[in-house]
């Protein structure tokens, strides 16, 4: 996946409004009316999401030529978590790595005050 | 919130505001220990940021009011990634506030980081928060490859996962 894909996924996602869309289309594809229908939102602002979304290739068009419905592509999603998840690990790793320093230090902690008393 | 002192090992993030970012962790440690292995080169050489063929080539850390730190690391490749800032509050063993920037910083101004050490039986729970210059200054963290983007982007990725129905493993 590329920088710039990963780019345009999570801006897309940084939106309330644009997160409810593709909620929404997780229980189907529905038409630009359909979702617009929840928000106090005029259509053409619903519009407007769903460009950033279908750009970032969240969102696609069926073919019913009057609907138009959208639905959700779910591949770009998936690949954002597996990257997400990769760098999750790094903080993870980070912190396992102190938990086995400070298993050391404690024991060293425990040597001293023992050879002390 | 759930009760994280007496768990170890589970890392939490959250955005308790529009320019902050947090991460919550709990160690089976002291927390005298525990921040010592936070601010003492030699340490912090052991555990940050050191995997994959990544090492510290600047360690370097001046622990008082007004001091610097500074840290770079080399990759197997000779790549190298730095960063530092100014410490703005020590208070042994419980607080750390220091600026925060990068060589290549990818988002605009300082960010102050905030580490709080709270012990409870023997165990000691860590929280760091990265406040940004501006919502706008994280909302550019927000598209970035670092681990402050990927918190925050986590946290709305997760938001729209888990209102997805179950489906079956592929």
């Amino acid at each position: 996946m590329t920088a710039d894909r990963l780019d345009a996924t999570f801006a897309a996602l940084a939106d309330p409004t644009r997160r409810a869309i593709l909620a929404r289309l997780t229980s189907g594809q529905a038409s630009v009316t359909e979702l617009a229908a929840p928000f106090a939102m005029s259509q053409p602002a619903i519009s407007k999401h769903l460009k950033v979304l279908e750009r970032a290739g969240l969102v696609s068009r069926g073919r019913e030529a009057q609907r138009r419905p959208r639905r959700l592509e779910a591949k770009p999603l998936s690949e954002a978590t597996k990257w997400l998840e990769r760098y999750r690990r790094y903080w993870e790793g980070n912190y396992e790595r102190l938990d086995a320093l400070l298993e050391e230090l404690k024991g060293k902690q425990k040597k001293r005050g023992s050879t002390k008393r | 919130m759930q009760n994280t002192v007496n768990k170890t090992g589970k890392l939490q993030v959250t955005t308790p505001s529009d320019r902050e970012i947090a991460m919550t962790r709990a160690f089976d440690a002291p927390r005298a220990l525990v921040f010592d292995a936070w601010t003492k080169p030699e340490l912090l050489k052991r555990w940050l940021g050191v995997f994959g063929g990544w090492t510290f080539a600047v360690c370097e850390v001046d622990l008082k009011v007004g001091g610097m730190y500074r840290y770079v690391w080399r990759g197997a490749d000779g790549k190298e990634m730095g960063m530092g800032g100014v410490f703005r509050e020590i208070v042994r063993p419980e607080r750390i506030v220091c600026t925060e920037k990068f060589d290549e910083s990818w988002y605009p101004g300082d960010a102050v980081d905030t580490a709080v050490f709270v012990e409870k039986a023997g165990k000691t729970t860590v929280t760091t928060t990265v406040l940004y210059a501006s919502k706008d200054a994280r909302d550019g963290v927000l598209k970035s490859p670092m681990e402050g983007g990927v918190a925050k982007s986590y946290d709305k990725l997760a938001e729209v996962l888990a209102s997805m129905p179950a489906r079956g493993a592929k």
